[in-house]
């Protein structure tokens, strides 16, 4: 496949980016789509050029470190992730537009490099249990009814690659953070930080520039786990709750 | 001494405007009070078909309600009071969601997204602004009578029927209408979404009732201008 790729190149935070066009030549449609970037860069490399920067990691779909829009679409035009998005959804002879996530929340380091730091800080007020660690308890110590377990285990698998506020038309972090709540929440392990943490992690995400939710769906077309827009539903009861009760110890 | 181990935390009513969730809470909250009025409102409205009699001593009996604990009218102005609140609340909370929204995405795709959201999901926010300058207007023309063709105080059917015999009347009227439907399909079940009240089992349900009001209101509301120019009502 002949491919023309039109990439955002920007060399830091501070400089100005622009779309730049690249022309690829005889990519296999067995290639993912970083390895056809891998390719590119190569190429570029040979050519004393500097190479596209992007994220990436395990490249098999679970880590969460990669991430690009791609013709308009987070991780493009599957439901995956760019690492397990193969060249076949292509045709030869295409013009592909790759972008990195815009969000004010996630500025650019450098071409198709985001800073997503701002997940890190909604999750450090609230996204974890307070429990002493160390040896693994015994699995039958805390019994998890079947249901909480699924709904647990579902939100999970949120990796936290950013495609929903990429994805999102006001740059809203609302599934990310309903995953981690949700998770957390429906389990008796997280029951005794339940109001804290919704109130301590929608706070951080309105701190950190996320926009709101209008409720249009993007996040949950666009997540490579598909966590569930009713998701969202159910943070904003948990949060509802968590306001009528007041934090444990409030007076 | 006792150490001051309590950190001061904001009240809950501070926080919920302070926040977006909290803010899209106000703004259903107010959204399902202006739904509930616009049913009784539409419902009133079709007692038109009665005849001048039933639809002017209808409108009347609205000037009672609450008597003799509440004077005449007074009852009224209390709906009245309430309403305003709920629209500027509701519009308040709107200019500043949609005002933090944009600021979240500064620098836009250059190659954008094909659009998969409903019609009526992404005319949320020009819709809310038309029916917001559609209220301004039709209180002027038929609660206050300043810009309707007749504008009789106690005298609401043949003020409506002088009304809608004018074109651009029923133009306003029924656009503005069409935007209510489109406002209502989007917003009811956005508001069950943002009160938690949603969940995957009513998904399909709560868009359903959402249609069918939005449906039926638009249809109840329309149905008055079109018997007017039809000669149905006159």
């Amino acid at each position: 496949m002949n491919l023309t790729l039109r990439i955002w190149r920007q060399r830091s935070s501070e400089q100005a980016g622009a779309m730049t066009t690249y022309e690829v030549r005889d990519i296999s449609p067995d290639m993912s789509f970083l390895e056809m970037l891998d390719v590119l860069n190569e190429e570029l490399i040979l050519r004393g050029e500097d190479p596209v920067a992007f994220d990436h990691d395990c490249r098999e779909g679970i880590c969460g470190a990669c991430g690009m829009v791609i013709n308009g679409q987070a991780h493009g035009p599957e439901r995956t992730t760019t690492c397990q998005l193969h060249m076949r959804h292509f045709q030869d002879g295409d013009t592909i537009d790759v972008e990195p996530w815009r969000a004010a929340a996630f500025p650019v380091v450098r071409d198709l490099v985001v800073d997503r730091s701002a997940f890190d800080r909604v999750i450090g007020a609230g996204g974890y249990i307070t429990a002493p660690t160390g040896s693994a308890p015994e699995a039958h110590a805390t019994p998890v009814p079947k249901e909480a377990a699924d709904t647990a285990f579902e939100h999970a698998e949120c990796i936290g690659c950013g495609a929903c506020v990429a994805a999102c038309p006001n740059g809203s972090a609302m599934l990310f953070t309903s995953a981690k709540v949700v998770h957390l929440n429906s389990l008796p392990q997280g029951a005794p930080e339940r109001e804290s943490r919704v109130l301590g992690m929608v706070a951080a995400m309105d701190e950190q520039g996320f926009g709101g939710c209008t409720n249009t769906g993007e996040c949950a077309t666009a997540c490579p786990k598909g966590i569930p827009l009713p998701s969202i539903a159910a943070m904003n009861r948990e949060y509802l709750r968590a306001l009528r009760k007041g934090a444990p110890g409030r007076v | 001494m006792a150490l001051a181990t309590r950190t001061a935390h904001p009240s809950a009513l501070r926080t919920l405007w302070g926040s977006t969730i909290g803010k899209k809470t106000v703004m259903a909250g107010t959204g399902v009070i202006m739904l509930l009025f616009l049913i009784a409102h539409m419902l009133g409205n079709l007692k038109i078909f009665f005849g001048p009699g039933d639809f002017n001593s209808y409108a009347a009996w609205l000037r009672t309600i609450g008597q003799p604990v509440l004077h005449h009218s007074w009852y009224l102005w209390l709906q009245r009071t309430a309403l305003v609140a709920c629209v500027v609340l509701h519009g308040v909370a709107a200019y500043q969601l949609s005002r933090r929204d944009r600021a979240a995405r500064p620098q836009r795709y250059a190659h954008r997204q094909p659009a998969r959201g409903s019609y009526a999901t992404r005319t949320m926010r020009w819709g809310g602004v038309i029916l917001g300058l559609f209220i301004v207007w039709h209180i002027l023309d038929l609660t206050t009578g300043t810009l309707n063709p007749r504008g009789e105080a106690g005298h609401p059917y043949e003020d409506i029927v002088a009304d809608f015999q004018v074109w651009y009347v029923d133009l306003i009227y029924i656009a503005a209408m069409l935007a209510l439907g489109l406002h209502i399909r989007h917003g009811f079940w956005s508001a069950a979404q943002t009160l938690g009240a949603n969940s995957r089992t009513r998904d399909r349900a709560l868009k359903a009732a959402a249609n069918v009001l939005a449906a039926v209101l638009t249809a109840g509301f329309v149905l008055v201008p079109v018997a007017v120019m039809t000669g149905l009502v006159n």
